[in-house]
Order: C-alpha cells, then sequence, then structure tokens
C-alpha cells in the first residue's frame, strides 16, 4: 500500500488562508435571465429552475425579470428594517457573549435576507422549523428582543427554563418550531407536520431551513423522500452559505450540481435563487408557498448565500478561509442591495438608513437593559434549579420527583445523594 | 517523556499510529484541514495528507458507515464524531453492523473501527455538547468501549484501541481535555503539568484494555468510577479523610470485574460514581457485580452518585453534575451505615 498513490478524489476548496479569494466556481445567471414557470409545471419542465440562479435586483439596483414581485416601497423598508435589526441584534449579542455575559453566540451576518424574505411570503398559520440562523424569522413572528435576550441569559424569562444553550429559541404562538443542536433533524419534522396538514384538510403549509453542511445528514434524505412520495406541502431551504464549519460546500457535496438540484431525482422541483437578493427570495418563495398549498406538493429552494462571519463564537475563520473572503463574494450585502434599490427608487437615503440604524441599536440596547433586568448569568434573579425536573414527562414520574427532593437538599446544603 | 496535556497525548497516539502504520486513516467533521473542534488532529493532515486524515460530510451515519467499509477492505479507520452527542446518527451503523460482523460471519469478516468522540459536560455547552452515553454502548455486545481519565492513559488505551481488531468507541472527557478537573468551577483551572499522568512518553507503549487501574489505595471504602469523576473523587476523598480506594475501570466494556471485586471484598464499602444520567446507567450493571460477587463481605448497601435523570441543563450544569459535595455526601452516608 505504502508504494502505491491513492486515487481518492478528496474536494478542495478554491481558496485557504492567503489565497486570493476565488468564486469562479458559483454558476451565476444575469438578473431577470430565468424564466418564471406557472405553478402547475411538472417537475421535468422547469428543470432549469435548480441550475440557473434566480436575480431580481441587478447590478445597478433595479428590479428586472419575471420574478420580480412587485412589492410597493412600504414594504420594502420594512423588510429592510428587520434585515437591519437582525444585523444589529446579532452585533450587540455578539459583543455581549465577548464580554463574557452570555455563554455562546451565532450570528446570520450577510444571511438576513433569507429569513425575512421568506418570513414574509409565509402566512401566519404556516409552521417555520428553523435553523440556529433564523433568528429574524423569530422576530418578524413577534417574538420580542427582550424574550430573545432572556433565552440567551438562561434567566427568569428565559422560555427554555435555562435548559438550552442561547439562541435555541421556540416559539408555539408564532407558529415557529424549537431549534434542534443536532442538524438536519427539523427536516423531516417540517414535513410531517406538512403531511399532517393534508390529512386534516387544511391550507397551512411547513417550510424549513438547513446549512448546505447539513445536506449531508441522513435526516435530509428522509425529509426530501416522504415529502416527495406524499407530496406533502412543505417548502424546503437550503441556505448554502458556502461553508460548514471550516469544510466548503464541495465536502457536502456541492462540488458538480447544485443542491437545489437535490431533490429533482424524486421529482421534486429545486429553485436555485440568489440568497442576498430579497426581492428574489420573496418571490420564488411565494411561488413554492402557492404551489405547495394548492396540492402541488414540495419545493426545493437553495438560497446561494456566503456566511459573513465566524461559524459560531467558538470558531476562528481566518484558520480556514481568506480572511475577506465575503468582501469579493459575487452576490454583494443582502442588506446593502436592499437599501440600494430603495434609494434608487427614490423611497430611501443614506439619512434614513443612519436613522434606522441608530433607532434599531438603541432599540437594542433598550432591550438588553431591560433582559438584565429578568437576571444575568452572575446577577439575580435566578431561575429555579429545581424546575430542571419538569417537562421531561408530561406529569413528574416518582423517582424524578425524589431526586428533586435530594437536588434541592444536597446542592442547597448538605447530605443525601442516595440511591433510589 | 514529556508533558502532555489530554489533547496533546491523543493527538501523539493517532501520530505515533499514523507513522507506524499506513493503514491507519482518519476521518470526520473538521478534522483536516482545521485540526478538529478541540484541536485533537491539529497537523496530522499537512503531515500525512488529505488522503488519510480526511474531512468528511456531516453525517455520522455515513462517517461510520464508511469507516466500516474501509476496514473491510484493510484499511484501519479512527473516525472521530464531532461530540458524542452527534453519534445518534451513527448508532445502528455501529449496533447493526459493526458490533456484529465478525458474529454473522464467523471472523470471516471485522472491521477494525476505533470511533473517538468528546463526552461529558461542564463547559456551558447545554445538552448537546454535554451528554455520556457510554452506557448506551456498553450494552451492545461486541463493541468495546472506553473512557480514559489522563493523558497518559488516553494515549496507551487510544493505541491498543487502534491495534485493537474489534471496533472500539472512544470517549474523551472533554472538561479534562486541559487538566484535571476535581468539580468545583470556582476554582481556576489546573494543567495537567503538575500530575503524574501528564507525563507521557513519547512514543509508542499501550495501556490494555479491559484492565482497570487502583488508582488510590485504601482499605474503608471502595470508590469505582472513571473519566472525569475519578479527579472528582480523588477531591472528595480528601475531603472526608476517609481512606478510600478509588478504582478507575478505564474500559467500560469488557468490564475488569476482579479489579473491582478484589477492591469490594477488601473494603467492604463501596460507592459507583459516574456523571451520565443514573437510571440504567453503567453504575446498574458494576452494582450488579459486586452484589454477586461481593454480597457476603459487604458491611454497607452500593451507592450510586451520578447525573441527575434529566437532559444536561445549560444554566444548572453545576447543579446536575455529580460534583464533590454529592460524592462526599454519599461517602459519608456509606461510611456511617453500621
Ligand atoms: C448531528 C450534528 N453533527 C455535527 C454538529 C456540529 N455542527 C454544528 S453546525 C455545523 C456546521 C453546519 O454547517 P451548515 O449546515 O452549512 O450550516 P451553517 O452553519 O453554515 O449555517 C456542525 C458540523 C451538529 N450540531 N449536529
Ligand atoms: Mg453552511
Amino acid at each position: 500500500m505504502a508504494d502505491k498513490k491513492s486515487r481518492l478524489h478528496i474536494p478542495q476548496p478554491t481558496a485557504r488562508p492567503g489565497d486570493k479569494p476565488d468564486f469562479s466556481y458559483l454558476d451565476l445567471s444575469p438578473a431577470g435571465a430565468v424564466d418564471k414557470p406557472s405553478i402547475d409545471s411538472r417537475t421535468r419542465d422547469i428543470e432549469y429552475l435548480s441550475s440557473g440562479l434566480v436575480r431580481v435586483l441587478d447590478d445597478d439596483h433595479q428590479a428586472v425579470g419575471p420574478w420580480d414581485p412587485d412589492l410597493d416601497s412600504g414594504k420594502l423598508q420594512i423588510a429592510l428594517r428587520w434585515m437591519v435589526l437582525n444585523r444589529v441584534f446579532d452585533k450587540r449579542m455578539w459583543q455581549i457573549q465577548r464580554q463574557g455575559r452570555i455563554s455562546f453566540y451565532m450570528e446570520a451576518l450577510g444571511e438576513e435576507a433569507v429569513s425575512v424574505g421568506q418570513g414574509m411570503a409565509l402566512r401566519p398559520g404556516d409552521m417555520c422549523f428553523p435553523s440556529y440562523r433564523n433568528q429574524a424569522l423569530y422576530m418578524y413572528r413577534g417574538m420580542s428582543l427582550v424574550d430573545m435576550m432572556c433565552q440567551c441569559l438562561s434567566n427568569t424569562r428565559d422560555m427554555c427554563k435555562g435548559r438550552q444553550l442561547p439562541i435555541m429559541y421556540h416559539s408555539a404562538k408564532a407558529n415557529m418550531f424549537s431549534i434542534s443542536g443536532n442538524l438536519a433533524t427539523q427536516y423531516p419534522h417540517a414535513v410531517g407536520w406538512a403531511m399532517a396538514s393534508a390529512i386534516k384538510g387544511e391550507d397551512h403549509i411547513a417550510a424549513s431551513w438547513l446549512g448546505d453542511g447539513a445536506t449531508a445528514e441522513a435526516d435530509f434524505h428522509h425529509a426530501i423522500t416522504f415529502a416527495a412520495v406524499y407530496q406533502a406541502p412543505v417548502i424546503l431551504n437550503v441556505v448554502n452559505n458556502q461553508w460548514a464549519i471550516s469544510t466548503f460546500q464541495g465536502v457536502a457535496g456541492g462540488e458538480r450540481r447544485p443542491f437545489a438540484a437535490r431533490g429533482l431525482g424524486l421529482g421534486i422541483p429545486g429553485i436555485r435563487v440568489d440568497g442576498n437578493d430579497f426581492l428574489a427570495i420573496y418571490a420564488t418563495t411565494l411561488w413554492a408557498a402557492d404551489r405547495a398549498r394548492r396540492g402541488g406538493g414540495p419545493t426545493l429552494i437553495e438560497l446561494v448565500t456566503y456566511r459573513g462571519g465566524a461559524h459560531s463564537t467558538s470558531d476562528d475563520p481566518t484558520k480556514y478561509r481568506p480572511k475577506d473572503e465575503w468582501q469579493d463574494f459575487p452576490l454583494g450585502d443582502p442588506v446593502e442591495r436592499l437599501k440600494q434599490h430603495l434609494i434608487s427608487l427614490g423611497h430611501w437615503s443614506e439619512e434614513q438608513h443612519e436613522k434606522l440604524e441608530a433607532e434599531l441599536t438603541e432599540e437594542v440596547t433598550a432591550a438588553w437593559k431591560e433582559a438584565q433586568q429578568y437576571g444575568t448569568m452572575t446577577e439575580g434573579p435566578f431561575l429555579d434549579p429545581s424546575t430542571m425536573f419538569d417537562d421531561i414527562y408530561a406529569e413528574v414520574p416518582h423517582h424524578l420527583e425524589s431526586q428533586r427532593r435530594r437536588m434541592t437538599k444536597v446542592e442547597g446544603v448538605n447530605g443525601g445523594g442516595s440511591d433510589s | 517523556m514529556s508533558q502532555m496535556n489530554m489533547i496533546e497525548s491523543i493527538r501523539s497516539a493517532l501520530d505515533v499510529m499514523m507513522d507506524k502504520d499506513p493503514t491507519v486513516v482518519m476521518m470526520g467533521e473538521d478534522i483536516g484541514h482545521f485540526g478538529g473542534v478541540f484541536r485533537c488532529t491539529d497537523g496530522l493532515q499537512r503531515k500525512y495528507g488529505d488522503h488519510r486524515v480526511i474531512d468528511a460530510p456531516i453525517a455520522e451515519g455515513g462517517i461510520i458507515g464508511a469507516a466500516i467499509g474501509m476496514g473491510l477492505n484493510g484499511l484501519r479507520p479512527v473516525p472521530e464524531i464531532q461530540f458524542a452527542d452527534y453519534i445518534y446518527p451513527g448508532f445502528d451503523q455501529i449496533v447493526s453492523e459493526l458490533a456484529r460482523i465478525r458474529y454473522r460471519t464467523c471472523g470471516e469478516f471485522f472491521s477494525p473501527v476505533t470511533i473517538r468522540t468528546p463526552c461529558g459536560g461542564g463547559i456551558r455547552g447545554g445538552q448537546t455538547h454535554s451528554q455520556s452515553p457510554e452506557a448506551i454502548f456498553a450494552h451492545v455486545s461486541g463493541i468495546v468501549t472506553v473512557m480514559p481519565s489522563n493523558p497518559y492513559d488516553a494515549k496507551g488505551l487510544l493505541i491498543s484501541a487502534i491495534e485493537s481488531d474489534d471496533p472500539v468507541v472512544f470517549f474523551e472527557p472533554k472538561r479534562i481535555y486541559n487538566g484535571p478537573f476535581d468539580g468545583d468551577p470556582e476554582k481556576p483551572a489546573k494543567s495537567w503539568a503538575a500530575h503524574p499522568k501528564g507525563e507521557v512518553p513519547e512514543g509508542h507503549y499501550t495501556v490494555p484494555l479491559g484492565k482497570a487501574e487502583v488508582v488510590r489505595e485504601g482499605n474503608d471504602l471502595t470508590i469505582i468510577t472513571y473519566g472525569t469523576l475519578v479527579h472528582v473523587a480523588e477531591a472528595a476523598v480528601e475531603e472526608t479523610g476517609v481512606d478510600c480506594e478509588i478504582v478507575d475501570i478505564r474500559t467500560i466494556a469488557p468490564l475488569d470485574v476482579d479489579t473491582i471485586t478484589a477492591s469490594v471484598n477488601k473494603t467492604g464499602r463501596c460507592v459507583i460514581a459516574h456523571e451520565a444520567t443514573r437510571f440504567g446507567g453503567f453504575g446498574a450493571e458494576i452494582a450488579a457485580r459486586i452484589q454477586k460477587d461481593c454480597f457476603y463481605n459487604l458491611e454497607a448497601p452500593i451507592r450510586r452518585i451520578a447525573g441527575w435523570d434529566t437532559p444536561y441543563p445549560h444554566a444548572f450544569e453545576w447543579q446536575y453534575f455529580p460534583g464533590k459535595k454529592r460524592l462526599v455526601a454519599g461517602i459519608r452516608d456509606i461510611m456511617e451505615i453500621e
């Protein structure tokens, strides 16, 4: 063996630290170039949607082509506001983690258009099964910043009662499922939820999100199989931000065919969309939602974007990718693009934008102030640790009730710790 | 000899084995260019190339299944699962395949896979970066289950695991990667430098699988434990002043019953400690063996100290973690029984 050379193919990213960023591997289509088919189209007739790139905003920030959703400027301003809020919130929470005041954080820098564009295209009765970079979906669907911060603080107002790592939000009221730490598990849940919606004869649909890296998990494949077999009313989104942690999208199998094409073999239409183009995201999601609602089954949407920041607060991306790679990303910055579009329409200005940023920064600061009143990691009020035994079962069984009593005793004063 | 923490000694074991045996290959999420999220494979891809230190897709079932296939074709794969909490997508491949290939083919086929995976809490990782699922694997016949408690054992056991033709699930307690931890998160972190088991030979050596070690000799009570809790037990013993014997079982399955029963037959009292949840935990298996083999020498009931039967709660990890207080209380209780 030692004298023979390996013939295995090992995917290689186009650039590592110190190299010049190289996105030549990304197939791009000009804005407006990809046709918009009717929602009744057969998958085999619309395969082109999975290899092209649906774009609405062109290089001059104009909305062009058949996918232009024709939104009024008021709606665009609302979208911009949510995207900026997402960014400002993340920036603040990142700093807060760096100060040691929360244990962990993940930001959606550069991917804000995904949650906002898709969130706005769905209806409140539709159910979302998000991933950890969909914080703006929670915001858009009504979760307050204070509630999100309290979750990150594991304090007395934490919806997870201190049980979960920061950012693992949930809200039944907002039809937002709980974020799991285990990748891709939410995908089959979304399909099952959608199947139930169909069984019950309702027109609510489900949507789920995961990353390029997570498409490798078996749960991704389970989900697309069930979605296809039962034509479940579900939108399955792959947020291709080019990187998992240190591995580029080629390691997840993205080297030869786009992720949008993953479902074609099962008859699921795939749409590859500019993930930094709010208008294109909104339009493609609405198309998929209409199709699902009318009984046309699932759609797989690949959102081509770039992870602008580190994977998480535990990560240092300068170890595995060029430092300024994002600046060379050909699809730019989603916030900047929507902003420039609005400016070009005459419905926004640099001054307004600065004012908006300042306003939202203030809103976030005020929320942080309020959130801390419900407790921090070091200052009370504190959650009662004995609540850790609740919600494991619908009713606390005998052995957990006795462990709860012992915990209070041992961790409180002394004694205890007995067996049984 | 040199000073190593557990990350370095594990890396050294991998290095020694990759150097010695060209069939040793590694595969896992972020283990190659990046060197692993805990740095255990740092530098190894540069040294041995990306065909032997392979960055894998995020698919634990795929990693383990493909490792099994490589093992069937003459390689000696050492896959890494980034966190033990993420091993479950590979569970079917471990239980239904890896564990049984030798049995169902009467030895014609086997796959010498060693799965490395960090386990345990104490790093504020919440319920998906803190679990200790060793009992689930110990329950599967055909799998060797290992959990070292120090750099010296980690390296020696890992080399034994890689050289073994049996499949091994090798748990690395992440809280003690950088230093022994006595269960008190308020104290400044200690390094391995001052610990005798931080002295590690640079080259090849083995610590045998299936052999426990008495890490402290004593006459009045036996503490049976492994992983992080070995260090918590040492601190607890010091605090109580009780003349305890501490047995670090090191290999969970197959279990070194002789060392355990010899100790308990000598002391007559026994506390079993592990970080994993108690119900159906590995402590139950140990207790059953002691009950059978030491019954007439027991002077008190066997006591288990373990994590509560809850998921690992983010904010309450120190209330969850079976720390010194709980061990001290347990030791005192058992000593008081006439
Ligand atoms: C089952 C499982 N395996 C591994 C991990 C560790 N992990 C967390 S995020 C991540 C990378 C995911 O990359 P991607 O799916 O592209 O999403 P992104 O972070 O880029 O949004 C990994 C390996 C995990 N959380 N769950
Ligand atoms: Mg990604």
